[in-house]
C-alpha cells in the first residue's frame, strides 16, 4: 500500500514537473477585447469576439507564433469613450499589452490617445493598439500614433474605392447622404462630396443626414426623408443597428433606392435585408468568402466558426491582426510591444485577401477592395449565404490596394530603436 | 415637404404617439392614487416585450398579445402588495426611490434572464406586410396596428373606469380614500388592482412596441424619459391630458425631423448674411430635424416653469 | 455602565481625533494598497464624496430631491477640461491644481441659471424639473459638437501645466500624484461642507426641509434659502467634476447623463442622508459595487440594485443610521443580548447570500456566455455551469438559507425591538444625558 502510494505520489511530481516545464516554454500572450457587449451594439461586438477566439484557437492549434498562445479577454466598453478608458486601465492591471477595438472611432480616439499617454508616462510598460475596424482617417493622419495601428481601409480608402465603382453606374443621379452623427460619419459625408464632386461632377446630392449614434429604434421617418427627395441612390457609413434598422425601415416604406455602404455584411443586415435588398445594396470591404477559389484559408475558417457559432465570420481582420502579432513574435523571438512594433512596420505577407503590407509612415494596412452585391446563392459567384437567408455577396470589382491608397500627412514620433 | 411627406409623417407621429398614450395611461393612474411618479413603469412596458416575446415562442404572438399584459399585471400588483405598500408609510420619497431601484433590477433581471442583446422578436406573420399605399411610400400593417389597438385600449378604459361598478369604486378610491374605506370597500385592494392595471396597460404597450421597434434592455429607459415628459405636459394624473401630451409629442418628434430648416438658413433667404464667423453661429445652424431629440424635453421645462400643472392638469383625472 | 460623553470644552477633542484621523487615513491608504486599480479606485472615491456630499447639501439637509445634479459636475468638467487645453495650446495661465476650482466656478453659475427658476418649487415637482433639466442638458450635449465634443467628448492631457511648485516629476502624470491632489480638495471640501452645516444658512436649510411653513412665518423667504443652497452645492458638484476632468483627462456627454445623477442619489442614499458623514459611507459603499465589483462580475449592477431597494424598505436612513443605532446599543452596554441574534442572522444570512450569488451568477453565465466555456469560478471555486449538482446545491442553499434567515431574523427582530423600548424608557426617565 505504502509502495503504491509512493509511486503514485511520484508519478505524481513527475507530470506536474514536466507540465510545469511545458508551460515555462510557452508564452501566453493576452489580448483585450475593447468593444460593445451591451446595448443596441451588442450582436456586433459578439460576433467580433467569438471571430478572435476562433482565430486565436486556430493560431495555437497550429502554432502560428513559436512558443506564444494567445488568448482573448473580453471587456465590454458599452461603446463609451470614458468606459473604454477604465476598460484599458483594468487591462494593463492585468499586465496586457496588447487591445484590440473597432467599433466605434470616438472610443479608438480616445483609446489611441489613452495609449499613448500611458505609454509616455509609463516606460518599460508599452502598450499596442492594435485598430482592426476603426476607419476615421484622422487616426493614421493628424492623430497618427507610434503605438495605433490600423488593419482595416480607413474610410477615405474605402470611399475612394465606392466612387470609382459608382463611376461607371450611369443610373445613379440623385445621392442621399446619410450617416451617424459622430467622427466617422462625418469623414464619409465629407468624403463622399469630394469624390463624387472629382469623380461625377453630373451626379446630384439631394440630402445630407445625420442621426445620433446607435440610439435610433426607428428609421421611417429618415426612409420617408430619403423618398421626399426623389432619391435613387443612398451612400451610408451606418453600422450594425444603426444599418440594419434602416434598411428594415426602406423595406417597410418601399424604397427602391440602391444602398451602397460599408457595412452591410455586418451582423444583423442580411436578416433585414432578406430578399427586398436582391440587387440593390452593395458594399465595400476587404474580403468576400465568395471571391475566393473553392478550399481556401477564409472559407475554411468560416466554415469551422458557422459550425462552432453558428453565425458568419466576416471580419477577416481578426485573422490579420493575429497573423500579423504572430509574425512579429517570430521575427523578434520576442512579445515586448516596442520591438514588435518596429517589426510590424512595414511587414508584407500573404493574407486570406492576398499580398498586404502594413505601411511604415501611418501604420496603415495597405490590402485590396472589393466591392460587392447582394445576390441568391447560386452555387458558382455566390456559395454562401450570409445569417441563413439564401442570400450572399457577389464580388462586382477588386480594386488592387494601390488604387484606393491615400497620401498621408502622419508625422509620428517614434521611440528609440531597441537592439 | 411634400405632400407625401406630410401625410406619412402625420400618420408616422399619430401612430407613435399612441402607442405612448398606451403607456402613458397606466402611469397617470398610478400617479393618481400614489401621488408620486412611478419610475418603474417604463420597466413594466419592457416587461411586456419580453414576456410577450418568450410566450409568442412557446405559443404564438396572439395568444401572448393577451398573457404578458396579464403577467405583468399580475407581477406590478404584487410588487404593490409585498413592495410598495411597506414603504408607503416612509412618506413620498422614499416611494419614489423605492421606484427607481426598481427599475434598476428590473432592468437587471431581464439582463440575466435574456441576456443583453436584443432578441429577435419578430412581427408575426399577419401583421407583416403593407396597409396602404400612399403616393409611393406603403404604411405597415404593423403601425395600423398600433394605432387600432390603443384606440380600443382607451375605449375599453372609458367604458370599465365610467360605466362599471369597480371602476366608479376606483375613481372614488383615487379621490376620497377615507370615504371610500368607510363605505366598506376594501381600499387596499382597490389601490393593488389600480397597480396592477396599470403595470398591465404598460404591458401591453409593451408587447406591441417589442414588436414593432426593437426589443432589448435599454427600451425602458428611452421610453422611461419621453413618458416623463407627456405625464408632466399632459398634467399629471389627467387621462385626457396624457392622451392630448402623447399625440402632441408623438407629433412634434416626428414632423421635427422632417423639417431642415434652420435660422441660419432662413436668415440667408431673406437676405442677411450667416456665416461661421456671426456670433452664436452654433446655435443658428441646427436645423428643426436636428434638434427634435430635444424638443419635448425644451417643452417639458417650460410647462414646468410657466404652468406647472400641466396643459390639462387636475388630480382627479 | 454609561458612556462619558465626549467633551466639546474647551477644545473639542472628538472632532480633532475624527477629523485628524481621516486626514491620517487619505495620506496613509495609497500606500498601503499600491496596485494601479487600488489607487484608481481610491482617486474615484474621493471625487464621488465630493459629489455625494454636495449632493446632501440638496437633500439630506434641505430636502430637495434632484434627480438632475449631474449637470453642474458634468458642465464643471466640461469647463475644466477646457481650461486643461487652454493651458496646453499655451493661451492662459494657470496652475493645473487650481483647474478643479474652475469647474467649481462654473457649476456655480449654472446653479445660478438653472437654480432660480428650478427652486420655485420643492418636493415632487422640484424633482420634476430637475430631471427634465437633466434630460434636456445631456439631449443638448450632442448638438453643440464645438464644445461638447460629439460622441468622442473632449480630451486633455492633465500634465500640461509642467512641474507643480517647480518640484521636478510632480506634473499630475502618475497615478498617484492625482490621488494625492484629489484627496486635497476632498480633505478642503469636507471642512468646508461641514462647516457650512453649522452655518446660520445650513441651519436654515434644515428648518426650510423640516417645516418650510413656519420658516416662512418667521421672516425667510424659503425660495431664496433653497436657491442659496443649490448654488453652493452646484459649486462643490462643479469642483468633483472639474477633478474628474484632471482623473479621466476626458469628459464626454455621459457626465451630464441621468446615470450620473443617478449614482450619485444613489451613493448619497446608501449611506444615509441624515448625517453629514452618511454620504462619505454611501460614496466608498457605491464605488466600492460600481468599480471593485463591476471587475469582478457582471452581475454588480443588479447587486447594487437589489442593496438598494432593501434599504429603501428596510433602513431608509441608510447605513449611517444602522450605524449608530447600533452605537447608541453600544453605549448603553446592550450590545452583549444582540450577541448570539447576530450571529444567527450573519451566518444563515451569508448562507442565503452565496446561494443568491451563486444563482445569479450561473443564470448570467448561462446567458452570456452561450458557446463559450462551461466552468466558472466564484470565489475561487470551480463551479460546472450545466450540471444537475451545481444547480441543486445551489438551489438547496438558497432555500435553507432562505428558511435559517427569517428564523434567525425573527428572533433578532424580538431582541432589538426589547432593547429599543428599554433605550426608550431609559432616554424618557434621563433626558440629559440622552
Amino acid at each position: 500500500m505504502l509502495r503504491l502510494s509512493m509511486k503514485v505520489a511520484a508519478l505524481a511530481c513527475a507530470s506536474l514537473i514536466s507540465s510545469g516545464l511545458a508551460v515555462a516554454q510557452t508564452k501566453t500572450v493576452k489580448i483585450a477585447f475593447i468593444d460593445p457587449q451591451s446595448g443596441l451594439m451588442a450582436p456586433v461586438g459578439s460576433n467580433i469576439l467569438h471571430s478572435y477566439q476562433l482565430v486565436a484557437d486556430i493560431a495555437n492549434r497550429e502554432g502560428w507564433a513559436k512558443g506564444v498562445k494567445f488568448e482573448v479577454v473580453p471587456f465590454d466598453n458599452k461603446l463609451s469613450p470614458q468606459e473604454s478608458l477604465n476598460a484599458l486601465k483594468a487591462a494593463i492591471d492585468q499586465d496586457i499589452r496588447y487591445i484590440v477595438q473597432g467599433n466605434g472611432s470616438s472610443v479608438a480616439f480616445a483609446l489611441s490617445d489613452g495609449v499613448s499617454k500611458y505609454t509616455e508616462r509609463n516606460p518599460g510598460k508599452e502598450v499596442l493598439f492594435l485598430n482592426y475596424a476603426a476607419v476615421d482617417p484622422d487616426l493614421t493622419n493628424s492623430k497618427c500614433s507610434f503605438w495605433h495601428f490600423r488593419f482595416d481601409a480607413n474610410s477615405d480608402m474605402k470611399m475612394e474605392a465606392l466612387t470609382s465603382y459608382m463611376a461607371d453606374q450611369k443610373e445613379i443621379k440623385k445621392v442621399y447622404l446619410i450617416n451617424q452623427d459622430y467622427a466617422f460619419g462625418h469623414q464619409v459625408r465629407r468624403a463622399a462630396r469630394e469624390y463624387l464632386a472629382r469623380k461625377r461632377p453630373d451626379v446630384q446630392i439631394v440630402g445630407d443626414e445625420v442621426h445620433p449614434l446607435a440610439k435610433i429604434t426607428d428609421f421611417s421617418q429618415y426612409v420617408a426623408k430619403i423618398k421626399a427627395a426623389g432619391s435613387d441612390t443612398v451612400i451610408t457609413g451606418n453600422w450594425g443597428s444603426d444599418l440594419a434598422l434602416l434598411i428594415k425601415a426602406a423595406k417597410d416604406a418601399g424604397l427602391t433606392a440602391n444602398f451602397y455602404t460599408y457595412y452591410a455584411a455586418t451582423t444583423g443586415v442580411a436578416t433585414a435585408m432578406g430578399a427586398s435588398g436582391l440587387d440593390r445594396v452593395r458594399f465595400v470591404g476587404y474580403w468576400n468568402v465568395n471571391n475566393d477559389k473553392v478550399g481556401s484559408l477564409g472559407e475554411k475558417i468560416l466554415v469551422e466558426f458557422k459550425s462552432k457559432y453558428k453565425d458568419d465570420w466576416y471580419t477577416m481582420a481578426t485573422y490579420t491582426v493575429i497573423r500579423t502579432l504572430a509574425e512579429a513574435f517570430n521575427k523578434t523571438k520576442s512579445t515586448e510591444p516596442v520591438k514588435v512594433a518596429f517589426a510590424m512596420e512595414g511587414m508584407k505577407f500573404q493574407n486570406v485577401n492576398g499580398e498586404v503590407e502594413m505601411r511604415n509612415t501611418d501604420h496603415q494596412l495597405q490590402q485590396v477592395l472589393h466591392i460587392a452585391s447582394w445576390q441568391k446563392v447560386d452555387g458558382k459567384k455566390v456559395r454562401f449565404d450570409s445569417e441563413n437567408t439564401g442570400l450572399g455577396w457577389r464580388t462586382e470589382r477588386v480594386l488592387d490596394s494601390f488604387v484606393a491608397a491615400q497620401p498621408t500627412s502622419c508625422n509620428m514620433q517614434r521611440p528609440s530603436r531597441p537592439d | 415637404m411634400t405632400p407625401e411627406l406630410a401625410l406619412i409623417s402625420a400618420l408616422n407621429g399619430i401612430s407613435y404617439g399612441l402607442l405612448l398614450f398606451m403607456l402613458a395611461s397606466g402611469l397617470t393612474l398610478i400617479f393618481s392614487m400614489m401621488g408620486v411618479l412611478n419610475f418603474a413603469h417604463a420597466s413594466f412596458y419592457m416587461l411586456g416585450a419580453y414576456f410577450g416575446y418568450q410566450i409568442s415562442k412557446w405559443i404564438g404572438f396572439w395568444p401572448g398579445l393577451v398573457l404578458a399584459p396579464l403577467a405583468t399585471g399580475l407581477l406590478g400588483a404584487l410588487v404593490e402588495r409585498f413592495g410598495l405598500r411597506r414603504v408607503h408609510k416612509w412618506g413620498n420619497v422614499p416611494e419614489l426611490l423605492f421606484t427607481f431601484g426598481l427599475s434598476f433590477i428590473i432592468v437587471e433581471l431581464v439582463q440575466v434572464i435574456w441576456g443583453r442583446p436584443p432578441v429577435p422578436n419578430e412581427l408575426p406573420p399577419e401583421l407583416q406586410g403593407h396597409l396602404f399605399t400612399i403616393y409611393t411610400t406603403t404604411f405597415p400593417i404593423s403601425r395600423g396596428f398600433i394605432m387600432v389597438a390603443a384606440l380600443l385600449m382607451m375605449l375599453a378604459l372609458w367604458i370599465v373606469l365610467t360605466r362599471t361598478r369597480i371602476g366608479l369604486v376606483i375613481q372614488a378610491a383615487l379621490t376620497h380614500p377615507d370615504q371610500v374605506e368607510a363605505l366598506g370597500h376594501n381600499v387596499r385592494k382597490v389601490f393593488m388592482l389600480v397597480f396592477g392595471g396599470g403595470c398591465a396597460l404598460a404591458g401591453l404597450a409593451g408587447v406591441i412596441g417589442g414588436v414593432v421597434f426593437v426589443t432589448e434592455p435599454s427600451m425602458a429607459a428611452v421610453a422611461g424619459a419621453i413618458i416623463f415628459v407627456v405625464i408632466v405636459v399632459g398634467g399629471m394624473g389627467s387621462l385626457a391630458g396624457a392622451f392630448v401630451a402623447s399625440l402632441l409629442i408623438g407629433v412634434i418628434q416626428t414632423f421635427g425631423l422632417a423639417l431642415d430648416y434652420s435660422i441660419a438658413g432662413i436668415l440667408q433667404d431673406v437676405g442677411f448674411k450667416v456665416s461661421p464667423d456671426t456670433f452664436g453661429y452654433a446655435v443658428w445652424k441646427l436645423t428643426i430635424a436636428q434638434v427634435a431629440p430635444v424638443l419635448p424635453f425644451l417643452l417639458l421645462v417650460l410647462i414646468l416653469i410657466v404652468r406647472p400643472r400641466g396643459l390639462m392638469g387636475t388630480r382627479e383625472g | 455602565m454609561d458612556a462619558t460623553p465626549l467633551n466639546y470644552r474647551p477644545v473639542n477633542l472628538g472632532r480633532w481625533v475624527i477629523w485628524g484621523g481621516t486626514l491620517l487615513l487619505f495620506i496613509v491608504l495609497p500606500l498601503i494598497f499600491k496596485q494601479g486599480f487600488a489607487r484608481t479606485l481610491l482617486a474615484q472615491m474621493g471625487i464621488l464624496i465630493i459629489f455625494a456630499l454636495s449632493y446632501n447639501m440638496l437633500l439630506g439637509q434641505s430636502g430637495m430631491l434632484s434627480f438632475g445634479h449631474a449637470v453642474y459636475s458634468g458642465l464643471g468638467a466640461y469647463f475644466a477640461i477646457h481650461t486643461l487645453n487652454l493651458i496646453g495650446a499655451h493661451q492662459i495661465v494657470f496652475p493645473v491644481s487650481l483647474v478643479p476650482l474652475v469647474g467649481g466656478f462654473f457649476g456655480m453659475v449654472f446653479g445660478i441659471l438653472f437654480g432660480y427658476p428650478t427652486t420655485q418649487k420643492s418636493g415632487t415637482p422640484f424633482a420634476m424639473i430637475t430631471l427634465g433639466i437633466g434630460e434636456l442638458v445631456f439631449a443638448c450635449s450632442l448638438m453643440f459638437p464645438g464644445f461638447f465634443g460629439g460622441e468622442g467628448g473632449i480630451s486633455g492631457n492633465r500634465t500640461v501645466g509642467g512641474d507643480f511648485l517647480g518640484i521636478k516629476g510632480l506634473n499630475f502624470g502618475p497615478d498617484i500624484q492625482v490621488y494625492y491632489l484629489i484627496a486635497f480638495w476632498c480633505f478642503l471640501s469636507m471642512i468646508a461642507m461641514f462647516a457650512w452645516t453649522h452655518t446660520p444658512l445650513g441651519r436654515i436649510a434644515n428648518a426650510v426641509r423640516d417645516n418650510p411653513e413656519r420658516v416662512e412665518f418667521i421672516g425667510y423667504n424659503t425660495q431664496r434659502v433653497r436657491w442659496l443652497v443649490l448654488i453652493l452645492s452646484s459649486f462643490f458638484a462643479g469642483l468633483a467634476g472639474g477633478l474628474s476632468a484632471i482623473n479621466f483627462e476626458i469628459v464626454t456627454a455621459e457626465n451630464v447623463s441621468a446615470i450620473r445623477s443617478g449614482g450619485v442619489l444613489l451613493a448619497a442614499f446608501i449611506g444615509g442622508m441624515l448625517f453629514f458623514f452618511g454620504p462619505i459611507i454611501g460614496a466608498v459603499v457605491f464605488s466600492f459595487f460600481a468599480i471593485a465589483l463591476g471587475d469582478i462580475t457582471k452581475a454588480w449592477q443588479l447587486y447594487l440594485g437589489a442593496f438598494f431597494v432593501l434599504l429603501v424598505m428596510y433602513a431608509p436612513g441608510g447605513l449611517s443610521s444602522l450605524i449608530l443605532m447600533n452605537l447608541r446599543v453600544m453605549s448603553l452596554g446592550k450590545m452583549k443580548r444582540l450577541r448570539d441574534p447576530y450571529l444567527g442572522v450573519a451566518l444563515s444570512g451569508l448562507t442565503l447570500l452565496l446561494g443568491i450569488v451563486l444563482l445569479i451568477e450561473l443564470t448570467y453565465h448561462l446567458t452570456l456566455e452561450a458557446g463559450g466555456a462551461t466552468t466558472i469560478t466564484v470565489f475561487r471555486f470551480p463551479l460546472e455551469t450545466h450540471s444537475v449538482e451545481t444547480w441543486t446545491f445551489v438551489v438547496a442553499l438558497v432555500v435553507g438559507g432562505a428558511v435559517a434567515f427569517e428564523y434567525m431574523r425573527r428572533r433578532f427582530k424580538r431582541e432589538w425591538d426589547a432593547i429599543q423600548v428599554e433605550i426608550e424608557d431609559w432616554v424618557r426617565e434621563n433626558p440629559e444625558r440622552a
